[in-house]
């Protein structure tokens, strides 16, 4: 099984540079494993105000409502695709990135 | 913390009116009566940018502040047999059935589920066989006096999709009950045993009649209107009430599968009829994969499926009408609704051409079916790996959230019931909160990008249904020169798809301004107004599977799936179909050198770039979401031109697994140059033509720099051309 390099910091950076792709082959399996290991995968981006504001929120089990994170609020999509890229980093490899 | 959510829903009926006709909007309030505001608008352009939604106002006499109400939404399928006496002044009764629960317990609040009876929980009264709130079997008896109602248990839960035979004997007087329950044999070994419990209860008088029911029971009686509760999950085979040891109904749920009507055959006539479009034409318990069909073995077909979250017709009272003016022009409506503390609702209508009236040369054929279909979709808001085949993050709103507050809101054909079955029913009579021109940029949403064009160019239009369409059939078409789709006509009957080509036959002309069109084939069930069937059989990008053995609609009895399987591929009419999809960047198209082709010269009038559609509001090029591709194999015509292709798609886009029989690596838009759009233009003999682009987002590209860019020249080139009367040639 592929596993994450803590030390490939310049994954993440391709990830901020262009989030919504293309990404090559090694950033692609980085996001496969980020987006489908069972704790991270039940993120959503939430709409505060239409083209100005977003939260994130964790999908519940049971039909139940999402839970909303009221901090931070994203300006831009970017902005929050980078916020869960950098949860999920430390989520997976129990290390912070140590970029920004 | 929870997102700002309309306080005011509603949903108008019919779903689209000519000038001359009443529409009717049922409305209610959420959390108790308020007030709200109401005005009717024409919308031209969707929430694509700072400013919201374009729309214009259309004075009414429902303009202005009124007081709502709520109003009830139950949903939950279940039978009823509305005749009381019947089952009034019985002591002496077996209540069996063969049952396949779904659902044990329910999760997260545990709750009783009614196999069958006539208990009323408001007059605590009745009696019924149910599963109690851990799963048992149970029986519940009441005289509607002061005493506790009377409860048996065998104590042992079901398991979830086996079988039981379970049965009730019952002496009210003696105060004795027998209930069993019978694990039926199944491929699939279990060390179950069946259970009996003898139980003694007070002696009882006889309850008071009341309707029976199957799979819910009555909560009472508000404004006339029934309140039922205790629904039950799962498929229910054989139901039976036998009084006095002679059996007083005989239910054969096998009987009139295409309706709402539910056969007694006993002599007693105690027939029933569904309510919430319970699944029918599903497996029994003696299915045994010798038949497929439902109709060559009802006797396999004998049971119903039932949900808690089965929603048909709400039922609610109309709070507003408009008598359409005559000289109202055609379009998407929508009756816009707002109260304090929430943001707008949209209540989509559409107003059609005058019925002999003079139409506009060109039609909007507006994709309700599929809107139906994609309507209050909650399957991003679940548990799940979605953003994988996003390939970002999924993005919702308040008003979306709202489904995940109200799930008696029904779902869509994208989802599960609450019990992992997939749902093959929704309705239009209902709230739906999924189409409107804010949101998901998807599907309606994304369509007003093309109606915008449309308004900005001056090009008049007459807007008409998919529903017309299957009701009215190629003569809906017959008065324009040119149809237009949306960007996302993803479900089609038969009626629709034959008018499509007898109109092309008679010389129309096509724009097909999409991708993954003519993909599923649905239908319309004549006895359940308001209705849409989808079976997701066999193959196919899939939301859920259908349950093996499944595959037929119940209400036409037509083989359910893609019409790729059935011998009606996209390809045949649009000479493309569906084969990749991916959600997090589009793409670009690019001329082939067909595109130099005399044919196609009038195409690309004024339009010298190679690259086509590097912009756009969906994804940022004109080439993404979902995509379709030429494939003579599957149908696209020999003389068809494919005259540009899209490229360079990212690795989110995947090719979808109808295009593979072997999985293999290097499927994705990053290496497989099958991983494409393209676009296509054909003559059709009857001096016809189609155009395809081949991509959802296409028509996202098309309002880029003020509508003055390549997308924009070229659809408009074609549109020009297409309106010319001249006959096509083939080539």
């Amino acid at each position: 099984m592929f596993t994450i390099d803590p030390r490939r910091t310049d994954l993440a950076l391709e990830f901020k540079r262009s989030p919504f792709g293309p990404h090559s082959p090694e950033l692609q399996a980085v996001l496969n494993v980020l987006r489908g290991s069972r704790h991270c995968q039940n993120l959503l981006l939430v709409c505060l105000k239409p083209h100005a504001e977003w939260v994130l929120a964790e999908k519940q089990p049971d039909g139940l409502p999402p839970r909303l994170f009221s901090d931070p609020v994203f300006t831009s999509l970017e902005a929050a695709e980078w916020h869960a890229f950098r949860m999920r980093w430390e989520a997976v490899t129990g290390e912070k990135l140590s970029v920004s | 913390m929870i997102p700002p959510m309309p306080r005011v829903l509603g949903y108008a009926d019919p779903l689209s009116v000519a000038p001359g006709e009443t529409i009717r909007f049922m409305v209610g309030t959420l959390d108790g009566p308020r007030r709200y505001r109401a005005e009717v608008v024409r919308v031209v352009c969707g929430d694509t940018g700072p400013g919201g939604p374009k729309t214009v106002r259309v004075p009414t006499p429902v303009d202005g502040e009124h007081q709502g109400m709520p109003q009830p939404l139950d949903a939950g399928s279940y039978v009823i047999v509305e005749r009381p006496d019947a089952f009034a002044g019985r002591t002496q009764f077996t209540l069996e059935a063969i049952i396949q629960p779904t659902r044990v317990p329910v999760r997260p609040t545990p709750r009783p589920q009614v196999i069958m009876g006539t208990w009323a929980e408001d007059a605590r009264a009745g009696f019924a066989l149910m599963l109690d709130e851990a799963g048992a079997l149970a029986f519940l008896a009441g005289a509607g006096d002061s005493r506790e109602p009377a409860r048996a248990t065998t104590g042992v839960p079901l398991t979830a999709r086996r079988w039981y035979q379970v049965r009730a004997v019952v002496d009210l007087g003696a105060g004795t009950v027998r209930i069993s329950q019978t694990p039926l044999v199944e491929h699939t070994p279990s060390g179950e045993r069946p259970t009996t419990v003898d139980a003694g209860i007070p002696p009882m008088a006889p309850p008071p009649g009341g309707a029976f029911f199957l799979a819910a029971a009555q909560r009472g009686m508000e404004d006339g209107r029934l309140r039922t509760m205790w629904h039950f999950n799962g498929k229910i085979d054989r139901p039976r009430f036998v009084g006095d040891e002679t059996p007083l109904a005989v239910w054969d749920l096998a009987a009139d599968i295409a309706g709402d009507r539910v056969t007694d055959r006993s002599t007693h006539a105690l027939h029933g009829r569904t309510v919430n479009a319970p699944k029918r034409a599903v497996t029994g318990h003696n299915w045994d994969g010798s038949e497929m069909d439902w109709r060559h073995a009802p006797e396999q077909y004998g049971a119903i499926h039932f949900h808690d979250d089965d929603l048909h017709d709400a039922g609610w009272r109309p709070s507003l009408s408009w008598t359409v003016p005559a000289d109202t022009r055609s379009g998407v409506y929508a009756l816009r609704l707002e109260a304090e503390g929430g943001p707008e609702f949209w209540v989509v209508f559409y107003v059609r051409p005058p019925r002999n009236g003079p139409r506009a040369r060109a039609a909007f054929l507006a994709s309700t079916a599929t809107y139906l279909a994609y309507s209050n979709y909650r399957a991003r808001m679940r548990p799940g790996p979605s953003e994988l085949f996003i390939g970002a993050l999924p993005r919702v709103d308040g008003t979306d959230i709202l489904l995940m507050h109200h799930p008696e809101l029904g779902g869509s054909t994208y989802d599960t019931h609450s019990d992992g079955s997939g749902v093959c029913h929704v309705s239009r009579l209902r709230p739906i909160v999924n189409t409107r021109p804010t949101g998901w940029l998807w599907n309606l949403f994304l369509d007003f990008c093309l109606l915008d064009w449309l308004e900005a160019t001056g090009q008049p239009y007459d807007v008409v249904t998919d529903d017309e369409l299957h009701a009215e059939g190629a003569d809906l078409l017959a008065p324009y020169t040119v149809v237009l789709t949306g960007c996302h006509p993803e479900y089609y009957s038969r009626e629709m798809l034959d008018a499509l080509e007898l109109y092309l036959g008679g010389g129309g002309r096509l724009m097909y301004m999409g991708g993954n069109g003519f993909y599923w084939r649905v239908s319309y069930p004549a006895a359940q107004r308001g209705l849409l069937e989808v079976r997701r059989a066999e193959d196919g990008t899939r939301a859920w599977v259908e349950a093996v053995g499944e595959y037929y609609h119940s209400s036409t009895g037509e083989y359910g799936g893609l019409w790729r399987r059935q011998g009606r591929p996209p390809n045949m009419l649009a000479g493309v179909g569906f084969v990749a999809q991916g959600f997090d960047r589009s793409s670009y198209y690019r001329r082939t050198a067909a595109s130099r082709d005399p044919r196609v010269a009038f195409m690309f009038e004024g339009v010298a770039d190679e690259v086509l559609g590097d912009f756009g509001v969906s994804g940022g090029g004109a080439a993404g979401l979902e995509l379709d591709a030429f494939n003579a194999g599957l149908g696209s015509p020999a003389h068809a031109l494919v005259v540009a292709a899209s490229e360079e798609h990212s690795n989110a886009f995947q090719l979808v697994n109808e295009e593979m029989n072997v999985s293999f690596a290097g499927s994705d838009g990053r290496f497989s140059p099958a991983v494409r759009a393209d676009m296509v233009f054909f003559e059709h003999p009857g001096g016809g033509a189609v155009f395809s682009t081949g991509s959802i987002a296409y028509v996202g590209s098309l309002g880029h720099t003020g509508h003055d860019n390549n997308i924009a020249r070229l659809t408009g080139n074609v549109l020009r051309r297409f309106l010319d009367p001249t006959p096509f040639v083939m080539p």
